[in-house]
């Protein structure tokens, strides 16, 4: 029992509302988000190093205390990510200050992000699976809101199909805790874990988690992906880097939440199903990422690639693996968060986001070659950057159970991760500059600052891979050990 | 009553994904809003209908109707009900901006 577990969502939804009433004060709602993020990081630190020494911790809503009440449940897994939200977001607003414009930013940009950030936070740390809806929808309400901000023609066509595509998820999803509760009798995740292991995973509950694969496939952008490249292509940078660092995260944490908790006992099932799709997703986004020749569109892929990686180690779940995915999947965030700036302030430079249409930007623009080129090598995973170490694991742990299909598939797609973003930077930075001299954008501190902020956290996550590893370590033990998480929870004393 | 709600909810579905294939905007909007009442009536169903039974007696009660199923379908009625009315102003923006609420008339721009 600890108040504070709450408060990495409480306060942003309580900012977020006061903002809605400063919204003629820009510089106000500016640095009060910040602040919030900043805040929420040590929090959340806060909270991280109180599980190490004092295990899971939980809160139970008005004392009530489980199976009964409603709680939230912070366990490393969850407050790392929680963690990683708020650095990210914190960055991304910094960038937002410079580029958003100031219609956008009257219309409410943002309360938007609290919310969003909110019904993140709340995602990753409640303990029952009717708020995990319901942080769910206050996540997607932001998301729509900030998509469709600014109503420009490419912007609405691409919310339209991703408030579809989610909306008809979001029932999907209820229809499973439907099932879910008529199955068991209960919605809180802990001692759902243990009916199952009670009474063992009947068929109709592999059809169940079934049911939920393909619902946070769906939000994770596994497999079920088609909608992803358009709609995290369409709004302004800062909007589109939160989205692929957040949104897709939410979806991996719940997979790895159900699949690690409660149906992790017909692995040859289900774990088989996450394969296939984490093997599929990696050829698709591989595919995509080559194909096209708009900055953001070869970004988006890259997202696309990333969930295909991160799951790939779900499916193996061997310890080494699934380390591997967490490590990953935080440096994912950043790295994604560095890249989406990056490509965004390539395109407010040179006005086009058609690589054929840029040349030589290095001898602009020096800082920021350097920095895309950091931020290749980190995604494709070489050494003394961050996604060396997750890449590592999850190749340990494929070689461990034998699934060597999916090995070479993990590795073939760094290689179109490289490919496709060399054809970048060979495109974009190489050769003869077109811009001359006088026609040269500057490039204001307010834009790279954020992106060194990034760098250096991805260089940081790298070098300092140590620092993180005791979180790490124990997220491994809490997700491969249910009992832990099971015995944090209901244990009422 | 159960079986009688159960295929209700099947009935509500096909119509909604009737709805949902179309082409036409709204169409689409309204097949999601019946999609959600359907998934409400299964959320109900699952918890057990009984008739005649408040959903609490105190401690003693010889039955009493589950309360939880209520207070979770209480709850999506109302995300419904926001989802809903946002998927329809963006659906309204949406035809302003782009004149046209067919679906397939909305694929692919000339900047692209």
């Amino acid at each position: 029992m600890n108040n504070i577990l709450v408060l990495p969502m409480i306060i942003p939804v309580i900012i977020g509302i006061i903002l809605m009433f400063l919204r003629p004060f820009i510089r106000t709602q500016r640095w009060m988000s910040f602040a919030v993020m900043v805040v929420n990081t040590g929090i959340s630190l806060y909270i991280l190093n109180t599980i190490q020494s004092e295990g899971v911790m939980r809160l139970d809503f008005g004392g009530w205390l489980p199976p009964y009440g409603i709680l939230f449940v912070g366990d490393s897994f969850s407050v790392l990510l929680v963690l990683t939200t708020s650095i990210v977001t914190a960055i991304c607003l910094l960038y937002a200050f410079n580029s958003i414009d100031r219609a956008r930013e009257n219309m409410f940009f943002y309360p938007f992000v609290n919310l969003l950030v909110a019904g993140v936070n709340g995602s990753f740390l409640t303990g029952d699976l009717f708020n995990l809806f319901v942080c769910f929808e206050i996540m997607l309400l932001a998301s729509y809101a900030l998509i469709s901000i600014g109503g420009t023609k490419v912007q609405l066509r691409e919310s339209l199909k991703y408030v579809a595509i989610n909306v008809l998820s979001s029932w999907f999803f209820l229809i499973a805790i439907g099932y879910l509760y008529g199955m068991l009798g209960t919605l809180n995740l802990a001692h759902m874990s243990a009916r199952i292991a009670e009474s063992g995973q009947t068929p109709t509950l592999t059809v169940i988690s079934v049911l939920f694969l393909v619902v946070f496939s769906l939000k994770a952008g596994l497999l079920l992906y088609f909608w992803l490249p358009g709609s995290y292509s369409a709004p302004p940078t800062a909007i589109a880097a939160l989205f692929g660092a957040l949104l897709t995260k939410v979806g991996i944490y719940a997979l790895f939440r159900m699949f690690t908790l409660l149906f992790y006992h017909e692995p040859s099932i289900t774990h088989t199903l996450i394969g296939i799709m984490a093997g599929l997703t990696l050829i698709g986004g591989s595919i995509g990422a080559i194909a096209y020749n708009d900055i953001r569109k070869i970004i988006s892929y890259n997202v696309v690639i990333a969930v295909g990686f991160i799951l790939v180690g779900l499916a193996v779940a061997t310890p080494a693996a699934i380390e591997g995915s967490i490590y990953y999947l935080i440096h994912d965030m950043i790295a994604k968060g560095l890249l989406f700036l990056l490509g965004g302030t390539m395109i407010a430079l040179t006005g086009t986001s058609k690589i054929g249409n840029m040349s030589g930007l290095i001898r602009n623009y020096p800082l920021l070659g350097w920095m895309f080129f950091i931020a290749l090598l980190s995604l494709a995973g070489i050494p003394p950057l961050s996604g060396f170490i997750g890449k590592l694991l999850v190749g340990q742990g494929t070689v461990e159970a034998g699934s060597y299909i999916l090995l070479t598939l993990a590795f073939l797609s760094s290689i179109f991760v490289i490919y496709s973003l060399l054809r970048i930077f060979i495109n974009a930075f190489w050769g003869e500059t077109i811009i001359s001299k006088e026609d040269e954008v500057p490039l204001t501190k307010g834009l790279i600052i954020p992106c060194v902020l990034f760098t250096v956290a991805t260089i940081g996550l790298g070098l300092g891979a140590e620092s993180i590893a005791l979180y790490v370590n124990d997220a491994v033990e809490t997700l491969l050990n249910p009992e832990i998480y099971i015995d944090a929870v209901m244990n009422n004393e | 009553m159960e079986t009688l709600i159960i295929v209700l909810a099947g009935v509500l579905v096909t119509v909604a994904t009737y709805l949902i294939l179309s082409r036409n905007l709204i169409r689409v909007i309204l097949g999601t809003a019946i999609l959600s009442h359907a998934a409400h009536l299964l959320l109900m169903t699952m918890g057990g209908l009984k008739i005649g039974s408040a959903p609490l007696l105190g401690e003693e009660a010889a039955t009493y109707t589950d309360a939880l199923p209520q207070a979770l379908i209480l709850t999506a009625i109302v995300i419904s009900f926001a989802v809903t009315a946002i998927f329809l102003v963006i659906a309204y923006r949406a035809y302003q901006e782009v004149g046209t609420d067919n679906l397939s008339d909305m694929r692919g721009f000339e900047d692209e």
